[in-house]
C-alpha cells in the first residue's frame, strides 16, 4: 500500500484537497461559493457566454483567463451552428464533473488510471420544446453515461470509484434533483 | 468539598444515569461493579422506548444469541430467532431486576445544568445532583422529517415510523413510504401487504442478506471483526455515524428483505424524495446510483467474509460463496407523483431519528445540534453519552454493543471521579 501510494499519479493533488476539506470543516463560511456566468445574445439562436469571476473562501476569485463559450443550434434547426446546443453543454458539465471525481477518488484509493473514456447520450422529444404535446417535458427524458476505464484495479473497484464519483458530483446532483431558479428581468435604461 | 448551593430535593450521588434502556442499565451494572454510587432516572418504565415507540410487528434485527448485556445473555430455546418487542421488554425487565439497578421510574428529566463542579438534574420529582452524568436516552427520540413535509397537501395523512404501529392507522389507498433503511423496508412490505399500494422513496441505503453461507450475517460481521471496528480507526467517522440501519428483518423463517423482494411483491421503487412542489412529490433521478452503491458495498462485505473463511478463520465450516442478484430498478424511473389526485392517500416518514437534547443546558453542541464527544466522553467534565451509532465501535447502537462501551466509559468515569476527589481533597482538609 505504501509503495502504491507513492507511485499512483492521476494528476490530482490529494493532500491539498484533504487539507481543504479539513480547513473548510473548521471554517464552514469559507465553503460558501458562488459560481457565475455572463452571457450575451449575438444573433438568431447564437449566444456567447463568458466565465471568469467566482466567489469563494470568503472573497472574490478569478480564473486565470476568461473562458468563452458559444452556444447555438445546428443547421437542421435553421440555425447557423456557431457552437454546441445548450443541452449538449449540460452533458459537457456532467462528464467533466464525473471525470474529475473519478480521477480524485481513484487517486485517493491508490488506483492508477490509464484511460477514462466517456460517452453520454440524452434522449429528447422535440414535441416538448415545440409545444406540440403538453404531456412531453422540454428536457431530457433520460441520460445514459457509458464509461470505459483502464486502470490498475478490479472491475468492482473501478465501479466503486465511478459510484463514489457520482455520490460526490455537483452536476449529477443538479441534474437528478430539483433546483430552485429565480429569473429577474429589467428593461435597459 | 464542593457542594451544590441550591436546594436538592431528592439526593446527591456520584453519578446519574439518564434513561433505563439497555444502555443505561448496562452502564448501571458497570458502575455497580466499580462501586460507584449512582441512580438511574427513567421517564417511564424500564425499556420505555421499546415499550411505547415501536411498531407492533417489529422484531430485533440481531439474533437472540447476540442479545446480551453485561451479566445477562439470552438463555432461551431459540438462539437463532429474533426477539419480539414483548420478549425484549421481558429480557430488559429481568436484567433490571437481576442487577438491582437503582432505577427511579416515572421520573422525567426536565433539565441538566452544570453546578458546583457537577450537574444538577431537575426532574418532575425533585432535583438530583451528581458529580457525573451519563446520557443514555438513546439516538431515536425524534423523527428527522425533511422540510418538504410542510408542502404536502392536507388531504394526505402523514405518519412517522416513530408513531406507526400497524397499517390500520392509515387510510385506504396508496402510501408513499419515504426511506429505505430497515424501518422503511419493513413498513413498506407490511403496508403493501395490507392492500395499500406502496411507493417507496429510496435514497442511500445499506443492503445485507439475512443469511450468508449458512449463518446469520450478524455472525459473520462479528467474526470478521466489522462490528468491533473502533471509532478512532475509521477514515470518516462522521460518515460512519450517519450510515442508515441495514435492510434487515427479523422473522422466524430468517428471510432477507431487500428492494428486489419488495419489487417482486409489487412495491414501486422511486428515487429519494427530493422535494414537494405545487402538490407534486419530486423524486431524484439517482435510484440506479444508490442501488449500485449498496450492491457494491454489500459485495465488498461478502468478499471480506469469503477471504476470512479462506484464510482459515476459526476453521468453521461454511456453505459455498454466493452472490445475490443485483438490485433491479425500473427501466424508466418515476420522477414525481401528484399528491393531490388521490392516488397517494398517506405518507409514512421512515427518514431516521435524531436524539433530543432539549433538556441539556450544557454548552456541548456542535453547529448541527449534535453532542461534541470523543467516543462518548462529552466535551464537558464528567458528562458521558452512550448508545449512539458508532459511538465507540460499529456495534455501539446494537444491544450487544452496549457492554464494551459501558465498560470503557464507566472506567473513564471512575478515573474522573478519582481525579475530582483528589483535586478537592485540600479544600476538604481545610474545612
Amino acid at each position: 500500500m505504501e509503495q502504491q501510494a507513492i507511485t499512483v499519479n492521476n494528476g490530482v493533488n490529494i493532500e491539498a484537497l484533504l487539507g481543504a476539506r479539513e480547513a473548510l470543516t473548521a471554517a464552514p463560511e469559507a465553503a460558501q461559493f458562488k459560481w457565475r456566468a455572463s452571457s450575451e445574445w449575438v444573433n438568431g439562436t447564437h449566444s456567447r457566454s463568458t466565465i471568469q469571476k467566482f466567489f469563494g473562501l470568503g472573497e472574490e476569485q478569478s480564473h486565470r483567463n476568461p473562458f468563452v463559450y458559444d452556444t447555438d443550434h445546428p443547421e437542421i434547426f435553421a440555425s447557423e451552428d456557431h457552437g454546441a446546443t445548450p443541452v449538449e453543454m449540460v452533458l459537457v458539465g456532467l462528464s467533466g464533473c464525473l471525470g474529475a471525481g473519478i480521477a480524485t477518488v481513484a487517486q485517493n484509493r491508490g488506483i492508477q488510471l490509464r484511460s477514462v473514456k466517456t460517452t453520454l447520450e440524452a434522449g429528447m422529444d422535440l414535441a416538448g420544446i415545440l409545444g406540440i404535446d403538453g404531456d412531453v417535458r422540454n428536457g431530457f427524458d433520460g441520460i445514459r453515461v457509458s464509461f470505459e476505464i483502464d486502470a490498475d484495479a478490479s472491475e468492482d473497484d473501478i465501479r466503486a470509484v465511478v459510484a463514489q464519483s457520482q455520490k460526490r458530483s455537483a452536476v449529477f446532483d443538479i441534474i437528478t434533483n430539483p433546483t430552485d431558479v429565480w429569473v429577474e428581468v429589467k428593461k435597459s435604461a | 468539598m464542593n457542594r451544590p448551593t441550591g436546594k436538592i430535593g431528592v439526593g446527591i450521588v456520584d453519578a446519574i444515569v439518564i434513561g433505563a434502556g439497555h444502555s443505561g442499565l448496562a452502564m448501571s451494572h458497570c458502575l455497580t461493579e466499580l462501586g460507584i454510587e449512582h441512580v438511574v432516572l427513567e421517564r417511564g418504565a424500564v425499556a420505555n422506548s421499546w415499550r411505547n415507540e415501536r411498531w407492533d410487528s417489529l422484531r430485533l434485527l440481531t439474533p437472540n444469541w447476540q442479545t446480551r448485556l453485561p451479566g445477562l445473555a439470552y438463555d432461551g430455546p431459540n438462539p437463532d430467532g429474533y426477539m419480539t418487542m414483548p420478549e425484549l421488554i421481558d429480557f430488559l425487565d429481568r436484567y433490571a431486576g437481576q442487577t438491582v439497578a437503582p432505577v427511579r421510574t416515572d421520573t422525567q428529566v426536565k433539565a441538566v445544568w452544570p453546578e458546583a463542579g457537577g450537574y444538577r438534574v431537575e426532574t418532575d420529582r425533585g432535583d438530583w445532583w451528581g458529580r457525573a452524568v451519563v446520557i443514555a436516552t438513546g439516538a431515536n427520540n425524534r423523527q428527522s422529517i425533511p422540510a418538504s413535509a410542510s408542502a404536502i397537501p392536507s388531504s394526505v395523512t402523514q405518519l412517522t415510523s416513530h408513531g406507526y404501529r400497524n397499517p390500520a392507522q392509515l387510510p385506504d389507498g396508496g402510501v408513499l413510504v419515504v426511506g429505505a433503511s430497515a424501518s422503511g423496508l419493513q413498513l413498506a412490505e407490511e403496508i403493501h401487504r395490507s392492500g395499500r399500494p406502496v411507493t417507496l422513496a429510496v435514497g442511500e441505503h445499506v443492503r445485507l442478506p439475512r443469511r450468508y453461507r449458512g449463518r446469520d450475517i450478524q455472525w459473520w460481521m462479528d467474526a470478521v471483526g466489522v462490528l468491533d471496528e473502533r471509532y478512532d480507526q475509521v477514515d470518516d467517522l462522521g460518515r460512519a455515524r450517519r450510515v442508515p440501519s441495514p435492510q434487515l428483518i427479523g422473522t422466524p423463517e430468517q428471510r432477507s428483505l431487500d428492494l428486489n423482494a419488495l419489487s417482486a411483491q409489487g412495491v414501486r421503487l422511486v428515487g429519494r424524495l427530493a422535494g414537494v412542489r405545487d402538490g407534486r412529490a419530486q423524486f431524484s433521478g439517482s435510484l440506479r446510483h444508490v442501488c449500485d452503491l449498496a450492491d457494491l458495498k454489500m459485495n465488498r462485505l461478502l468478499d471480506r467474509v469469503d477471504e476470512w473463511i479462506e484464510s482459515g478463520g476459526r476453521g468453521c465450516a461454511a456453505e459455498p460463496p454466493e452472490r445475490f442478484e443485483i438490485t433491479r430498478t425500473p427501466a424508466r424511473s418515476c420522477l414525481g407523483v401528484d399528491l393531490a389526485n388521490g392516488e397517494i392517500r398517506s405518507v409514512v416518514w421512515a427518514t431516521g431519528m435524531r436524539p433530543d437534547y432539549g433538556w441539556l443546558k450544557v454548552p456541548v453542541f456542535d453547529r448541527k445540534g449534535m453532542l461534541r464527544h470523543d467516543g462518548g466522553v462529552v466535551d464537558a467534565p464528567g458528562l458521558y453519552v452512550l448508545g449512539l451509532p458508532f459511538l465507540r465501535r460499529r456495534k455501539s447502537s446494537f444491544i450487544h454493543g452496549a457492554e464494551a462501551d459501558a465498560r470503557d466509559l464507566s472506567q473513564h468515569l471512575y478515573t474522573y471521579l478519582g481525579t475530582v476527589a483528589t483535586r478537592f481533597r485540600p479544600v476538604r482538609m481545610a474545612s
